[in-house]
């Protein structure tokens, strides 16, 4: 395989390894999220019983990690790849180095190493052990077998992968400014640098996040999509108009995000505490359980394979 | 005897959990071989990140055959009770014995245990050990239920016997079949490799770039950058755990160093050396003069065609984007500082330092009052105090300490310098967290002693205040930590400070408190407790300084004979006062008169006293306690005199009244040092 010259090649060079490897090769899920782990590709589909092997790539927003554009390597939107294996099978972290080797890091020059980093997400009542990978000291993955998520035991356990495609391809491709990185093929006749089409954005997002998204809308809607999971969820379980069994997961799991999203934006803005912080998370966690609880009544959830 | 062999071979362990874990195995898999039965010469434990190893040198063949006899009811017991006996016993009852105890005739089962070779019982204890394996925090992986610390993919487990030849312990943990094979370095030699022996498989491990050996691993990597420093004649900065760490990263350690961007070497030296060992695992490299730290050593895994060179680079790089965002941190702050710090400030009233104790802003309010009040005592310009005061948690809000905790109070120097506040001011904002530990530094420089007693003190009566204190194992808020840098603060600098009145109003406890820590501390010191209470029970016992000048001074006499003796001399005194007063229903503490003294001894005694009297009364006005000891000791001679020549309780009661005051006089005179009552022993 030609080695990498621009951003679009390494994200088509994992494309096409982990269709390779059998993952089902998703799309971003269309919600604003704070790491490919929301996708309910992977939150939803870790639980219960049912094998499951996705990949996909995820837009991220981190309304505090914005720099207008000015940091080498922050950015308030970025990109995730996420994999989730499910049971883990047992060459995973072959797999995961073959896929290294796909994006052009040859293993015989560079120093790869699997370092403890135990995974967590309190706002989805999740956790799993696991690593950050190295690549010469740079973390270039994060590797997780998943233990927990919304309150649940997995069974089986699933293996997920999380690279952060930006820093991984400034890697490989040799870029200092992620800004100067080339989407598309340098050379060609429209060549375009990944600043060319998200510096710009950054900056206008930097300023909405921290200094001009009005936070009472914000914490109307936050309240409103918190209420509206629960409705959704309270809803019996049949489907009157369709007469059958219609648990709706995952509409509620939307609610869970966007007030997840929302908390984060509130956070960037300033407006909230130390101790409001850790309630604001509460409430998200509650949510994303309720969810969790609610996908298990569900097909994909294994709920016809229990009954 | 053969040898045993054992290695649990897993995806990789952390390094903080590797020695622990093999220290766990050698345990584990030892005390269940010893109970069974099984004896062996000598264990040794190894980890790298990928194995757990243990070698086990001459064990026993198989456990011995055992015979037990066990002792049942008598001959003529009813059925019932001989049934009983043999179903517990697990005898066939045609097979009991009968034996004469001497007293009756009594059913004995004998119970004959063969002994069982060593591969069958080594298979259970293992299998026992992984199974219930202590790791600090464990998962489960694919389909499976087992636990390990990460997925165990290989159980290797072997006997070998004297003459070489070697056999696989056969075993089989959730589907994990045991066998003689393990694998070299991941990525330099990932070939599977068959062994025979321990011997045989360390040196295939080492050739396939294994270092089974973690202290091995670690001094490879000290003396490794030592020389790498040396050769550029720079030296590496101690750091003991983190090299324990990079020694568990590694299985083959290759040690290499590069340099720090010229645009960062500004950083301060602290920040530098966080960065680069938080994030990166880097030893911080330093020039010996100046000790600006200009280089860093990294640890890799691997040998590679270039001699690190593309790993070198990479870590730079990574370097370079981390220091980019703690430059970007550093100027932001700075910024704030030059602007006074108002912004930090003001933030601290958002930051929650308990929910019953109110906001950083509302302790710093508190600290810088008090800080003010203390001034006077240790030194202090209060105004200076309590500005210090005012700063010294300012930095808690700035970016960089956002980011590395670990960092309060020493960037709070940098931005207060930054600011335009003195050295004085400066260094108490920095030191105001000190003393941490029990062996850490404690500050005396007046300002910065003011504040720092004042952030204590504060902290132990707000947490007594709203009933939040230290229980049993228990001290959430570290108010032990507090209470003995209180301490220590107090007498390094012998500062003169009567606790009772500060703490007084909400908290009368926080000072038996800080009174029994005060216990804990001296006896390290080698101050016995029955020393301390007898100078607790003294006026002034707020005042630690005068407490301790006073405990010192006693521990130190009651170690010479003078001491002993004028105890005992104290005691008989005490005890026949003591008796004779309940006897009378009076007290005799009054009066004592020469002219009614009789023996020469007591004519001397009387003497003695009046010559001792004002001079210990005296050194204890001054606050010289050993010369209020050196004084008393110079009584012994006297009142040993005057047991051995006068009997106290005379028929003439003028005679006994006499001598019974003048016991009480040299009681008194004791108690006025210390109260000798409380002396054990």
């Amino acid at each position: 395989m030609p080695k990498p010259t621009c951003f679009q090649d390494v994200l088509m060079a994992l494309q096409s390894y982990w269709s390779a490897a059998g993952c089902a090769v998703l799309q971003p899920y269309d919600m604003e999220v704070g790491a490919g782990t929301f996708h309910p590709a992977t939150t939803l589909r870790a639980l219960g019983p049912r094998p499951w092997a996705a990949a996909y790539v995820q837009p991220s927003r981190r309304p505090t990690d914005g720099r207008y554009g000015d940091s080498p390597n922050r950015l308030q939107h970025y990109y995730q790849y996420q994999v989730l294996i499910k049971p883990s099978p047992p060459d995973l972290q072959a797999l995961y180095l073959g896929s290294l080797r796909a994006i052009g890091i040859d293993d015989d020059l560079h120093d790869i190493r699997f370092v403890e980093d135990d995974w967590e997400s309190p706002t989805l009542g999740a956790w799993g052990l696991g690593w950050e990978v190295w690549c010469d000291g740079m973390e270039v993955s994060q590797f997780t077998y998943f233990q927990q998520v919304g309150g649940h035991d997995c069974h089986p356990v699933s293996g997920e992968l999380t690279y952060g495609l930006e820093r991984l391809a400034m890697y490989v491709l040799g870029c200092d400014h992620v800004m100067d990185m080339p989407f598309n093929a340098p050379g060609t006749p429209r060549s375009l640098t990944y600043g060319d089409i998200f510096r710009e954005a950054e900056a206008q997002y930097a300023r909405y996040n921290f200094d001009s998204a009005n936070t009472a809308v914000l914490l109307r809607q936050f309240e409103e999509a918190e209420t509206e999971c629960a409705a959704l969820l309270d809803r019996p379980a049949t489907d009157p108009r369709a007469g059958r069994r219609i648990v709706m997961a995952q509409p509620a799991y939307d609610q869970c995000i966007k007030a997840s999203h929302i908390f984060n934006l509130l956070d960037a803005r300033g407006v909230i505490s130390v101790t409001e912080r850790q309630a604001y998370i509460g409430r998200v966690r509650a949510l994303a359980r309720a969810c969790a609880d609610a996908f298990l009544l569900t097909r994909a959830g294994g709920f016809a394979e229990a009954s | 005897m053969p040898d045993l062999l054992i290695e649990l071979f897993s995806e990789e362990i952390p390094a903080r959990m590797q020695a622990r874990a093999a220290a766990d195995l050698r345990r584990l898999v030892t005390d269940g071989l010893v109970e069974a039965g099984l004896t062996y010469a000598h264990a040794g434990g190894f980890a790298t990140p990928r194995r757990l190893t243990l070698a086990l040198d001459g064990l026993a063949e198989r456990s011995p055959d055992t015979r037990e006899e066990r002792k049942g009811p008598k001959i003529g017991a009813p059925d019932k009770a001989v049934e009983g006996f043999v179903r517990g016993a697990g005898v066939a009852r045609d097979d009991l014995e009968v034996r004469d105890t001497g007293k009756a005739q009594v059913y004995v089962a004998i119970l004959e245990r063969p002994g069982r070779p060593a591969a069958e019982i080594v298979a259970e204890v293992l299998n026992r050990t992984i199974r219930t394996f202590p790791w600090p925090r464990s998962m489960r992986w694919g389909g499976g239920t087992l636990r390990w610390v990460r997925p165990l993919h290989r159980i290797l487990c072997i006997l070998t016997e004297a003459d070489g030849t070697h056999s696989v312990v056969p075993l089989d943990v959730d589907g994990i079949r045991s066998g003689d094979v393990t694998e070299g370095h991941r990525f330099m030699a990932p070939d599977r490799l068959r062994v025979t022996s321990f011997e045989d498989y360390a040196a295939k491990l080492k050739r396939a770039f294994v270092m089974l050996d973690a202290e091995e691993r670690a001094e490879t990597i000290r003396a490794d950058a030592a020389s790498l420093g040396f050769a550029a004649g720079l030296e590496v900065v101690e750091d003991p755990g983190l090299l324990d760490e990079v020694a568990g990263l590694v299985e083959w350690p290759v040690t290499l160093m590069g340099r720090i961007d010229d645009g960062f070497l500004d950083l301060p030296a602290e920040v530098l050396q966080t960065s680069m060992r938080a994030h990166q695992k880097f030893f911080s490299v330093r020039e010996p003069g100046t000790g600006r730290i200009v280089r860093f050593v990294t640890v890799a895994n691997r040998e590679t065609a270039d001699d690190g060179a593309t790993i070198l680079a990479g870590n730079q790089r990574v370097l370079s984007a981390r220091l980019a965002d703690a430059a970007f941190f550093w100027n932001n702050d700075l910024a704030v500082a030059e602007a006074g710090m108002a912004k930090w400030i003001e933030a601290l009233e958002a930051v929650t330092f308990h929910a019953k104790l109110g906001s950083e802003a509302d302790r710093v309010d508190r600290i810088a009052a008090l800080a003010r009040d203390l001034a006077p005592s240790v030194g202090a310009d209060p105004d200076a105090a309590e500005r210090a005061a005012r700063l010294a948690k300012a930095d808690l809000t700035s970016e960089m300490v956002y980011e590395f905790p670990e960092l309060q109070g020493v960037m709070g120097r940098y931005y207060a310098m930054r600011a335009g506040f003195s050295n004085e001011i400066a260094n108490a904002v920095a030191e105001h967290y000190a003393p941490l530990g029990p062996s850490d530094t404690v500050p005396t420089a007046p300002v910065s002693v003011a504040v720092s007693l004042a952030e204590k003190i504060d902290k132990l009566t707000g947490f007594w205040a709203i009933g939040e204190t230290p229980t049993g194992s228990k001290d959430p808020y570290a108010l032990r930590r507090a209470g003995l840098g209180v301490i220590r603060l107090i007498l390094t600098n012998e500062l003169r400070l009567p606790l009772g009145r500060i703490f007084a109003e909400d908290s009368p406890d926080l000072l038996s408190f800080l009174q029994e820590r005060l216990k804990v501390h001296l006896r390290d010191e080698g101050v016995r407790h029955d020393v301390i209470d007898a100078c607790l029970a003294m006026p002034g016992n707020d005042d630690l300084t005068l407490l301790v000048t006073r405990a010192r001074a006693l521990s130190d006499f009651l170690k010479t004979d003078d001491g002993g003796n004028l105890l005992s001399g104290f005691r008989r005194a005490n005890s026949i006062l003591t008796q004779a007063e309940a006897k009378d229903g009076v007290e005799y503490s009054f009066g004592a008169d020469a002219k009614h003294a009789r023996d020469p001894a007591e004519k001397a005694l009387f003497a003695a006293l009046d010559q001792q009297q004002p001079t210990i009364e005296a050194a204890v006005e001054a606050e010289d306690f050993a010369a209020a000891m050196a004084g008393l000791a110079r009584l012994r001679m006297p009142i040993d005199a005057f047991f051995e020549a006068v009997q106290i309780n005379d028929d003439n009661q003028i005679l006994r009244r006499n001598r019974l005051n003048l016991l009480s006089r040299i009681r008194r005179l004791c108690l006025d040092v210390a109260d000798l009552t409380r002396i054990e022993g």
